[in-house]
């Protein structure tokens, strides 16, 4: 018998917000749900999926791990690596890029003194780059959990921002209904 | 001012509410179908409007429905595409955050003509905020009778739900798509069979655009020979476009079809002119696939015709001299920004959202973005441009979606119009990689 290493529980909420989900689909095709249930499995484990709760998903679902596993990686919301608390998702395409997108990634890697892809030491940030979110009206914008911040055009504005995110809590936004 | 089809009420306050949603008239398509019209003069309807798709492709809605094949006992399915990720484009996130019940009434009506009894709304996953607020709207609609069993008393039932995405430019794609919702990789399926014959689930399956899909509620209501007569020739109706860039005022203007596009850039009552009181370099009039044009080619054709913000104005003069409406996002360029940059930019887009399937988009998107990138970064060589226009050429055509298409044509038109301001950053790579340097024409100016 394989032991069970780190057990996962969803919450209730989460538990009702899947089983909401798969009611949408007919009998049989469950795994249709597999995309909403990653979100929630997101927000409600520290921001990242784990093998251990991709495999939960699969449990769920009825499917094998590996169904999960290649969905997870096609899509590039779903972190596959601890983040830290607040991801920040920051437009870099040409739409945003014209009105100083550039810029203001430089600025956060600077002032949070991280790359890419990285967090920082404290684990309370971030930075992932991401493409087009449909706000190029509002450029410079950034996207934090399910929240949009826009026209972020001056140093004045990204260090407001960041001084906001420090003081935010994290919150599953389906608890809060 | 033109006519207002889709905008009408969305500065309301309270519109998001089905109370006041209906105070103004909404869910009005809704009794008139379900209680006064079968589904196939609603169909009909649609056909004679002229409504052409408007996620991109232009293709006529009321011909595309027509196609769906009805076996009998085989459910059928709507689904809309809200997966609205073109770089550029932003109509249909605005629209479904201050307006869901429009797009809802528009699910129903159109589920209706179509026959679906189960309809899905396909949304990019993040937009997970705008997700809640359709649902919050779909369970009034619920609560209403206007979804669920028997709705109005009209013994048509509907059953409508909002599905996320997880990030993938691909699954705007219409198979793409298709494939997310039944919860795999977003691979674009082959066609044939199209989505129309064996589509979701491997039943016949319509997928709309939002925008196209809000547009039906105005149509059942007042008639589709009245939408025809609404725009110019075969670009009836209003259009939402999603202006962005160096402008003074980036925002979703809904426009009756046949504005001269000087007059959409530079009034005050759309773009409000160039920012900062600086010129017109360039504009990307349908989102980020389309041909970018110079200033002297988007106001005017080669012809030297005014140009108007329809179909056939905007690709007048086919990639040579014009470009596309495609999904009406306009991206407008001052003088200070750098082509190769911008076009190095759409390229790690494309790259990065290739789905990998076929190997001319998968390889050839991946070239293009390191050629570009080495341009820009101050180390092209000579024969570089003509690299990339051959790379382009091989993944043109060569695909099974069209993600390959868009991925070559902003990097083709680039070159057809800007090949100096190529050939002056392989020529001078130390000047070039100079902060906020750009080419300007035969005398290059350096600006630190």
């Amino acid at each position: 018998m394989a032991e069970t290493i780190n057990e996962v529980k969803f919450s209730d909420a989460g538990m009702a917000e899947i089983q909401r989900y798969i009611s949408h689909y007919p009998e049989g095709r469950q795994k249709s749900a597999i995309l909403p249930i990653m979100h929630v499995a997101q927000a409600e484990f520290g921001g990242w999926l784990s093998p251990q709760v991709m495999d939960k998903i699969a449990e769920i679902l009825n499917i094998q791990p590996i169904e999960v596993y290649e969905v997870a990686t096609f899509y590039t919301m779903f972190n596959l690596k601890p983040v830290g608390k607040h991801v920040l998702e920051v437009c870099r395409t040409g739409p945003c890029c014209l009105r100083g997108a550039d810029q203001m990634i430089d600025m956060i890697k600077e002032k949070l003194n991280i790359e890419e892809g990285e967090t920082t030491a404290d684990g309370m940030f971030t930075l992932k780059p991401v493409e087009c979110l449909a706000s190029c009206g509002t450029g410079p914008m950034l996207q934090v959990r399910e929240k949009f911040y826009e026209n972020i055009d001056t140093e004045e504005k990204l260090d407001q921002f960041l001084e906001t995110m420090r003081n935010t809590e994290v919150e599953t936004p389906y608890h809060q209904k | 001012m033109g006519i207002k089809i889709l905008t009408e009420h969305i500065d309301v306050p309270g519109i998001e509410t089905l109370e006041v949603y209906r105070k103004h008239g909404g869910y009005r398509s809704v009794e008139k179908a379900l209680k006064t019209m079968t589904p196939d003069e609603v169909v009909e309807e649609v056909k004679t409007s002229g409504l052409r798709g408007r996620g991109g492709a232009g293709f006529p809605t009321g011909m595309k429905w027509s196609f769906l094949a009805k076996p009998e006992g085989i459910p059928r399915y709507l689904v809309c595409n809200a997966d609205e990720s073109e770089p550029g484009t932003f109509k249909d996130r605005y629209f479904m955050q201050k307006t869901p019940h429009s797009l809802i009434e528009g699910m129903i009506t159109s589920s209706y003509a179509l026959g679906a009894n189960t309809s899905y709304i396909y949304i990019r996953g993040e937009l997970m905020f705008v997700l809640r607020i359709l649902e919050k709207a779909i369970a009034e609609a619920y609560a209403a009778g206007l979804l669920g069993k028997n709705i109005l008393g009209s013994g048509y039932d509907l059953d409508l739900h909002v599905a996320p995405g997880g990030g993938a430019y691909i699954c705007g794609e219409e198979t793409a798509l298709l494939e997310s919702l039944e919860g795999k990789r977003g691979n674009p399926r082959n066609k044939p069979p199209f989505p129309a014959v064996k589509g979701l689930f491997a039943s016949p399956t319509v997928v709309n655009n939002v925008e196209s899909i809000a547009s039906v509620p105005w149509i059942v209501n007042n008639g589709g020979a009245e939408y025809a007569k609404i725009g110019i020739g075969r670009s009836t109706g209003t259009k939402l476009f999603s202006c962005s860039g160096n402008i003074n005022k980036p925002g979703v203007y809904e426009i009756e079809l046949g504005v001269p596009v000087e007059e959409f850039i530079y009034s005050d009552e759309y773009c409000g002119g160039i920012w900062k009181g600086k010129q017109l370099k360039a504009v990307v009039p349908g989102g980020s696939s389309v041909p970018i044009l110079p200033a002297n080619l988007i106001t005017k054709t080669a012809a030297g015709e005014q140009r108007l913000m329809t179909y056939e104005s905007l690709s007048d003069g086919g990639f040579v001299s014009g470009s596309m409406l495609g999904s009406g996002a306009f991206i407008v360029f001052d003088e200070d920004q750098c082509i190769v940059r911008n076009t190095w930019n759409y390229a790690r887009f494309y790259h990065h959202e290739s789905c990998g399937q076929c190997s001319p988009c998968r390889e050839g998107t991946g070239w293009m973005e390191k050629v570009l990138h080495r341009i820009e970064h101050g180390h092209g060589h000579q024969q570089d441009i003509d690299l990339l226009v051959s790379v382009a050429k091989q993944i043109e055509g060569n695909t099974i979606c069209p993600l390959g298409d868009a991925a070559a044509w902003p990097v083709a038109s680039a070159i057809r119009h800007f090949r100096e301001e190529f050939e002056w950053h392989i020529k001078h790579p130390k000047e070039a990689t100079l902060p906020g340097a750009v080419y300007r024409g035969q005398l290059a100016t350096i600006e630190a």
